[in-house]
């Protein structure tokens, strides 16, 4: 346990150290606050839903690219010959590096809390959707995380990571998009449904906390934590 | 100390360790020798429980490689071709991380990063990324990492490629002295550098262990018999015919004549079959009255021996 805070640590200061950060934490704050907020005054109602209802697509795009480096750039400098000979389980160094890249996510959402804060300024939301927004936007994001962390052990290409991670990110998604469920044969609609990342998301967006949307995250992402140990344990590559 | 049991590694299809067994003593400092793509490294990369061996095992001060890779770890201090390095962090920062993580209690930990780095001599680029340092800094990082939790084995992948002159004479020294404590195994294709440092060498070629034993005894093994190269002024067959007389002579040849004032230095090359005979060679000129110039009982060198190992 120890090890995973060492190396979380490490790992999230790390992505202080390149502009890159910088750069991809102001890109999402001013997307995000301009999806929001251009039809904000127009509309003229508090109402939160739509600032969540992005969060998917713009987090499919996003959280991969703040994954890909992750196990991408050791494989190709070498460092895991480093990392993988010292006296520390594989699961320590898959769990501290999502440890760090979800604590990134965090501080990203924190910042985009100006607009609930606006809103509730202007008008009166519905500070339960509010909560369960950003509960949602946590779980979504660290599923994301973990698809993308999976990704990127898999390649030493950053951006075969990425594309990667968007293309099974995106699968996910749309698995449970009513534009997908129209062509499948009815038995599987409530299957399928249940297996789409953005379903659990928006039944959480309504304000209620249903705990089979939790399990479902939860699972999402210890399975792809699974199958990221299971990649870097059973290794064939150096 | 280490016990390497019939070690083989497929890669795929391609056979990179063939059934290599040998030991190495605590205390001992052993040379990895070999062309490129001999199996040094993947050997090297098992003993570290980086990988996992198609067959065999290795024991590392009684624990398995693969029943208790953690201990194996622990008690290891690795230096990896090419020396990995994170060109984002300070050298302290990296120092403590690695030091962090090999569960160096946190109080000892500052101390022992100070004694690292007096030792190898990184005092004045402490406060500077990996990145921007010169290679030969860089590579007494990759030592001070290996050695910050002062392990009792030390395994150094070509720890002086790419060095200048200077800074692999400053390597090798710093490799002797570590060496008078710890039982380190290094890997190179550097010929001297073994002579240099190394108290035993393991000859490695195609994958397969072909030669092990101190440089002199390799060198006696595969030179065979001693080789004198001699220079002598006097009739040609009649030294021939002298020459074949003396006992202990085995096969001679003429490898070059001059022409002088009243005859030819005869430069031959001639094998003895009894150890130094160059006292016999030289009595026998002074009996004949002949002129000598050259006397030298050649040994054949390292590089000679590891050529005629590896080009079989």
């Amino acid at each position: 346990m120890k090890n995973v805070i060492t190396i979380a640590r490490k790992e999230f200061k790390a992505y202080f150290d390149s502009p890159i950060a910088y750069i991809f934490i102001t890109a999402f704050l001013l997307l995000v606050n301009f999806l929001y907020l251009w039809a904000f005054f127009v509309v003229g109602q508090a109402d939160i839903g739509s600032f969540f209802g992005v969060m998917p697509f713009i987090f499919m795009f996003l959280v991969p690219s703040i994954t890909m480096r992750l196990w991408a750039e050791e494989r190709k400098m070498g460092t895991l010959e480093v990392l993988l000979t010292l006296p520390i389980q594989g699961k320590e160094v898959v769990l501290g590096k999502f440890l760090a890249s979800f604590l990134f996510l965090l501080v990203m959402l924190a910042l985009t809390f100006n607009v609930p804060l606006l809103v509730g300024a202007l008008g009166d939301p519905d500070w339960g959707m509010v909560i369960c927004g950003y509960l949602g936007c946590l779980l979504l994001g660290a599923s994301y995380l973990a698809i993308g962390l999976f990704a990127s052990a898999l390649s030493e290409n950053q951006i075969v990571a990425f594309i990667l991670a968007i293309a099974i990110s995106a699968a996910m998604l749309i698995v449970g998009e009513w534009f997908f469920l129209m062509l499948v044969p009815d038995i599987f609609v409530p299957v399928f449904n249940y297996l789409g990342l953005g379903t659990h998301f928006e039944s959480l967006g309504r304000g209620v906390v249903d705990t089979r949307d939790i399990i479902y995250y939860l699972s999402v992402i210890g399975v792809f934590i699974y199958l990221n140990i299971n990649t870097v344990e059973n290794r064939t590559w150096v | 100390m280490i016990k390497v049991d019939n070690l083989t590694k497929y890669y795929g299809p391609t056979l990179a360790v063939d059934s290599v067994s040998f030991e190495v003593q605590k205390g001992e400092v052993v040379g990895f020798l070999g062309p490129n793509a001999a199996g040094k490294t993947t050997t090297m990369r098992v003993i570290t429980c980086y990988l996992k061996p198609t067959a065999g095992t290795v024991d590392v001060a009684g624990y398995d490689i693969h029943e208790n890779p953690l201990e194996v770890r622990r008690r290891i201090g690795y230096l990896p071709e090419n020396n990995p390095l994170y060109p984002e962090m300070n050298v302290v920062d990296y120092l403590s991380y690695i030091a962090e993580l090999r569960q160096i209690p946190g109080a000892h930990r500052m101390k022992r990063i100070k004694e690292i780095i007096g030792i190898t001599a990184l005092g004045d680029v402490l406060h500077k990324d990996i990145g921007e340092l010169s290679k030969g800094y860089k590579q007494r990082v990759g030592l001070a990492q290996a050695m910050v939790h002062d392990p009792e084995i030390l395994i150094f992948d070509e720890p002086t490629s790419g060095l200048d002159p200077n800074q692999i004479i400053e390597i090798r020294q710093l490799i002797k002295e570590i060496g008078r404590e710890k039982t380190i195994i290094l890997s190179t294709h550097i010929l001297p550098e073994v002579s240099a440092t190394c108290s035993r060498v393991l000859i490695i070629n195609d994958s397969r262990l072909i030669a092990s034993g101190t440089t002199d005894e390799l060198i006696k093994r595969a030179q065979g018999t001693e080789v004198l190269q001699v220079c002598v002024k006097g009739p040609e067959e009649e030294v021939f015919k002298a020459l074949r007389a003396v006992e202990f002579v085995g096969e001679f040849r003429k490898i070059g004549g001059e022409p002088a004032d009243e005859g030819t230095w005869l430069s031959l090359e001639i094998q003895s079959q009894g150890g130094d005979i160059r006292e016999k060679i030289f009595k026998l000129v002074v009996e004949k009255n002949w002129s000598l110039r050259e006397l030298k009982l050649e040994k054949m060198s390292l590089e000679q021996v590891f050529a005629k190992l590896t080009t079989a």
